[in-house]
């Protein structure tokens, strides 16, 4: 699996607190890589970091050979690096339609027709604007619209937080489609069960370091809520 | 009749105020920058047309279409150079930096162009002094209609661009959300830049009517823009059609407080412009985050 971004020593802050210290990972192309961790993990922080809309304090990103680490969030996006950001982000004042074709495309396959055979509950709330949304809805918008920027790595922040379990079978339904199409993903979840099914590969953060890293298949619920809680054994890496 | 006259007069007199008041509020709403050179701006556009005008012969028409690509560049320019890094300073140093431009903007013109007032009137032809007489004490001027044209063309032009094309969305996105626009791939500063180039446009468009309605010289701006902020806030923030009702509740405040007193005029506007300030709408004025701006005003 050949390798799409590379993440080096990064460290980032939230004023004067250190969030993420220190990190270091790598994703390969097609690679579905789960980010968990308790709240204040850094996992966020990171997400942003690498989206560009959050500053680096230190540390290199390199996405498909080439330094981002000082791009601006939308040239990153134009590379080919979309974030769904925790809240969704949505544009509350437009409509579903034009949330997703204010979106700025680069040349690939996703298109407005693709995303909606994707997203199916979205076709019927096109006209409708995106403040009146449930939560599944919402959050199938925001991924749609990071789908239409056709990304070549798509970052997702806390995918199933605040939807009911009948949204977030729906959303996971639609990321199945998108993993088996090839998508690189990076999935920030709760849910360590959800996550561990869908991804390749676990990372757990805590405290901003990485405190885990294994494949999804080698390692068990309990060994990563432990390095979750920060219980037991130290800091582990497999894989 | 005389009430009558005076509503029409004031409805007029709405549409230069709604000019004046365009820009104003795209700025803010785009950028939430109050631009207090904004007035200067819209006189700076003036003397520029009169400049065409007088030098070149033409009507001063063709001198305000001459002016526009200028103005636009000045405007992009500008948010470029000097807004762009203001805004990343925080709050506050967007407007300290427009108030010292609107400064440096005074003294250039009164250096360039002197303290003599100027007028286009002049060189408008019949336009600016005829109209239809519709009785004794009834007239409707050709120039206030067409300033009020001019300002539904702008406004709505501006409202199909905001509604139907891929820029607008992009700065109605923008306005809303910077942050989450620039994950979509809008680059916030490009936005700013169109928004403020045509901010500036219809600020020397304001202000080439100005000088083609009344007279003006280096120290007119910050009067208008004293009428354009009255004109934003009592329409709204936020809402395009707003400040047109804005502009023309300000006019018709006006010509009304003249008909009462000649002295009341311009306090009949500031009067109506405190009321709404301290009413629910002026809490608005004064939260942190006002409503992202929307062409349709919803």
């Amino acid at each position: 699996m050949t390798e799409l971004l590379n993440v080096r020593n990064l460290t980032a802050r939230h004023g004067q607190l250190p969030a993420v210290r220190e990190v270091s990972l790598t994703i390969g192309r097609g690679e579905v890589l789960a980010l968990v961790g308790a709240n204040g993990a850094g996992k966020s922080t990171l997400l942003r970091a690498i989206a560009g809309v959050h500053p680096i304090g230190g540390g290199t990103v390199h996405f498909d050979g080439s330094d981002i680490t000082r791009l601006p969030a939308d040239r990153r996006v134009a590379a080919g690096i979309a974030l769904v950001p925790e809240g969704r982000r949505l544009f509350p004042e437009m409509t579903v339609e034009e949330n997703l074709r204010v979106a700025r495309s680069r040349p690939g396959g996703w298109e407005l027709e693709m995303v909606l055979e994707a997203f199916p509950m979205l076709r019927q709330a096109l006209r409708r604007r995106a403040s009146t949304l449930s939560g599944g809805e919402q959050q199938s918008t925001a991924i749609a619209r990071a789908l239409l920027t056709n990304p070549r790595l798509l970052l997702i922040d806390e995918v199933s937080l605040g939807l009911s379990p009948v949204a977030t079978e729906a959303v996971y339904k639609s990321l199945d489609r998108l993993i088996r199409a090839g998508t690189t993903l990076v999935l920030v979840e709760q849910d360590l069960g959800r996550a561990m099914s869908v991804a390749d590969r676990i990372v757990c953060l805590r405290d901003g370091r990485v405190a885990l890293t294994a494949h999804a298949g080698a390692v068990t619920r309990e060994e990563v809520t432990e390095a979750y809680f920060g219980l037991g054994k130290p800091t582990a890496v497999r894989s | 009749m005389t009430w009558a006259n005076a509503i029409i007069q004031g409805v007029l007199l709405g549409g230069l105020y709604a000019l004046f008041a365009c820009g104003l509020s795209l700025m803010f709403g785009v950028m939430r920058i109050i631009n207090l050179a904004h007035g200067d701006l819209a006189v700076l556009g003036a003397f520029v047309v009169w400049l065409i005008a007088t030098q070149g012969h033409v009507s001063p028409f063709i001198a305000t279409v001459a002016c526009l690509p200028l103005m636009i560049l000045i405007g992009y320019g500008l948010q470029r150079t000097l807004l762009s890094r203001s805004l990343r300073s925080g709050e506050l140093t967007p407007l300290l930096t427009t108030f010292g431009l609107a400064i440096v903007v005074q003294n250039a013109l009164l250096q360039v162009f002197s303290a003599d007032v100027r007028g286009l009137g002049g060189l408008s032809g019949l336009l600016a002094v005829d109209g239809w007489r519709l009785g004794d004490q009834l007239a409707v001027p050709y120039l206030g209609v067409t300033i009020l044209a001019v300002a539904v063309a702008v406004l709505g032009g501006l409202q199909l661009v905001l509604q139907r094309t891929a820029f607008g969305r992009e700065m109605r996105a923008t306005a809303q959300d910077p942050e989450a626009a620039a994950l979509v791939g809008i680059p916030a500063s490009q936005v700013y830049a169109r928004a403020t180039a045509i901010a500036v446009a219809t600020a020397a468009i304001a202000g080439a009517f100005l000088a083609i309605h009344s007279t003006f010289d280096p120290s007119s701006g910050p009067t208008q823009l004293i009428f354009a902020f009255e004109a934003v806030v009592i329409g709204g923030l936020g809402s395009l059609w707003g400040t047109l009702a804005g502009g023309v509740t300000l006019g018709v405040a006006q010509t009304i407080g003249a008909v009462i007193d000649p002295q009341y005029s311009i306090l009949a506007g500031h009067l109506v412009f405190l009321i709404v300030l301290a009413g629910p709408r002026g809490w608005l004025v004064f939260s942190r985050r006002p409503r992202a701006w929307q062409p349709s005003g919803r």
